[in-house]
């Protein structure tokens, strides 16, 4: 199934392990938040998204499916 | 005039003028509204019958309705004057709401600063029956921005905090007391009581586009205030009703501090109305029309904005807390025309990485501002960032905020 990155931004500190991990599809803004890639995670990044994910130190970092996202809008 | 008076209503002369409540179904009032097409009016003009639908079937008979009346927005005036004005309008609109999506309880959250429509409001509920003083309660909001930002408003009424909370759950799902929550405008409230008595075909009917509503004219105009337009009545025919510009004007900020800047006279036969502005990417937001001086300065009075918008964050989300302040800074820089090498660059560069990057869409209202900003006052910040100002040979006060 499809999945997006999405960040809790209340409980993001800006530790910036998601970006060591997964460079592809976050980056970093100039103090350390950060900036995830529009879009679904490609498969061949599923793994990895999935560990940054697991890696996030205050659980800020979720994946969700494309169907829960559409029902928020 | 339907929602502007001088005089706080009592629930005689209230139900002199609209008469009583019909008694319908919510299924019938819920079809009412949605055949209206009437849109919210706290700014980000979610069709309201769609979204007592969806509390609706969530409710099982338990939901809670909560009348938004924070308005926290600085030129923004027509919910509080609404609320002093017609305060059972507002009632009777939440007491519908409450039928259209199964709510017993009602929460009629006001500013704190609100002082005629927070006596109006509770002088009207101790005027009726017993039955709904037991539902309806006020909550005063605290002042702020973002206190009236739907998640912050269900947080403040459930922990005494009014910062928003991440989201899902989202209020219609999970709100007030864990239930499913509607938050509405209290203009929208008072406007779904008209339509109800009327039908829906009354409110369509008004002006050339279909529907009424109430704006706040302020800047450069001789008489500002709060005006009830029909929809389809034209930027032009706002600037007169607030008595004529005062002296010359070239851009306006509509829909408020999340609004965006347009050019008077590009604009001046602009139909005020949620679709006619949309078709031309702008947006009425909460109705605030704010008439720029053409002596003040584009770049000053966005920075003055930027500034107070930045104070105002709840300090929750890295993105606004450090990205939203840094432009702020930046932008005074320029405004004062005492700039750093690049800053402008800077303010291009994290004002798009700021999009869509908060708990709340506090930042996303910062962005919109600012990007109308760039393409209106592109040659000014341009200047500016040379120390130079094509409006003022010296940094002038400027009246918004």
């Amino acid at each position: 199934m499809d999945e997006v990155l999405e960040v809790d931004r209340i409980r993001c500190d800006g530790h910036g392990i998601c970006a060591e991990l997964l460079p592809e599809l976050i980056t970093l803004d100039d103090w350390g938040y950060p900036i995830v890639k529009r879009g679904s995670v490609p498969d061949h990044l599923a793994e990895l998204a999935r560990r940054a994910v697991d890696d996030c130190p205050v659980l800020a970092l979720r994946l969700a499916s494309i169907t829960a996202i559409t029902r928020k809008r | 005039m339907d929602l502007i008076g001088a005089n706080a209503e009592s629930l005689a002369t209230h139900l002199e003028r609209f008469g009583p409540l019909p008694a319908l179904s919510s299924g019938e009032l819920i079809a009412e509204v949605e055949a209206s097409g009437l849109l919210g009016r706290g700014g980000a003009g979610f069709p309201v019958g769609r979204k007592w639908q969806t509390v609706a079937e969530r409710s099982s008979g338990h939901a809670v309705v909560l009348a938004n009346g924070a308005e926290g927005e600085p030129l923004s005036h027509k919910d509080r004057s609404l609320m002093a004005a017609r305060p059972h309008l507002v009632i009777d609109g939440a007491l519908l709401a409450a039928g259209a999506v199964g709510a017993h309880d009602i929460i009629l959250y006001i500013g704190t600063e609100h002082l005629a429509a927070n006596a109006a409001v509770r002088h009207a509920l101790a005027e009726r029956s017993k039955d709904i003083r037991g539902r309806a309660r006020i909550v005063t909001a605290p002042p702020g921005y973002v206190s009236g930002e739907e998640s912050a408003a269900v947080h403040f009424v459930n922990a005494g905090d009014a910062r928003p909370t991440t989201t899902p759950p989202r209020p219609f799902d999970r709100g007030v007391a864990g239930k499913p929550t509607l938050v509405q405008n209290v203009e929208s409230l008072a406007l779904a009581a008209l339509i109800a008595r009327r039908g829906h075909g009354w409110y369509t009917d008004r002006g050339r586009r279909g529907g009424i509503g109430l704006v706040t004219v302020s800047g450069a105009v001789n008489h500002a205030g709060v005006h009830e337009i029909a929809f389809g009545s034209t930027l032009g025919d706002l600037a007169a009703a607030a008595g004529g510009l005062r002296g010359d004007s070239q851009a306006v900020l509509l829909g408020g501090y999340f609004g965006g800047w347009a050019e008077v006279d590009e604009q001046w036969g602009l139909p005020v109305d949620p679709g006619s502005m949309r078709a031309r990417g702008l947006a009425i937001g909460c109705g605030v029309v704010h008439f720029l001086a053409a002596d003040s300065c584009g770049v000053e009075a966005t920075s003055r904005i930027v500034a107070y918008l930045a104070s105002q964050s709840a300090r929750q989300c890295g993105p606004c807390v450090f990205g939203l302040s840094a432009i702020a800074a930046t932008m005074q820089r320029l405004a004062t025309r005492s700039p750093q090498a690049g800053d402008l660059d800077h303010i291009i560069r994290w004002t798009e990485q700021l999009a869509g990057r908060g708990a709340c869409h506090h930042p996303d209202g910062a962005v919109v501002l600012l990007r109308s900003a760039m393409q209106l006052f592109a040659d000014d910040l341009a200047e500016h960032q040379r120390r130079r100002c094509l409006t003022v040979s010296r940094p002038l006060r400027v009246a918004v905020a």
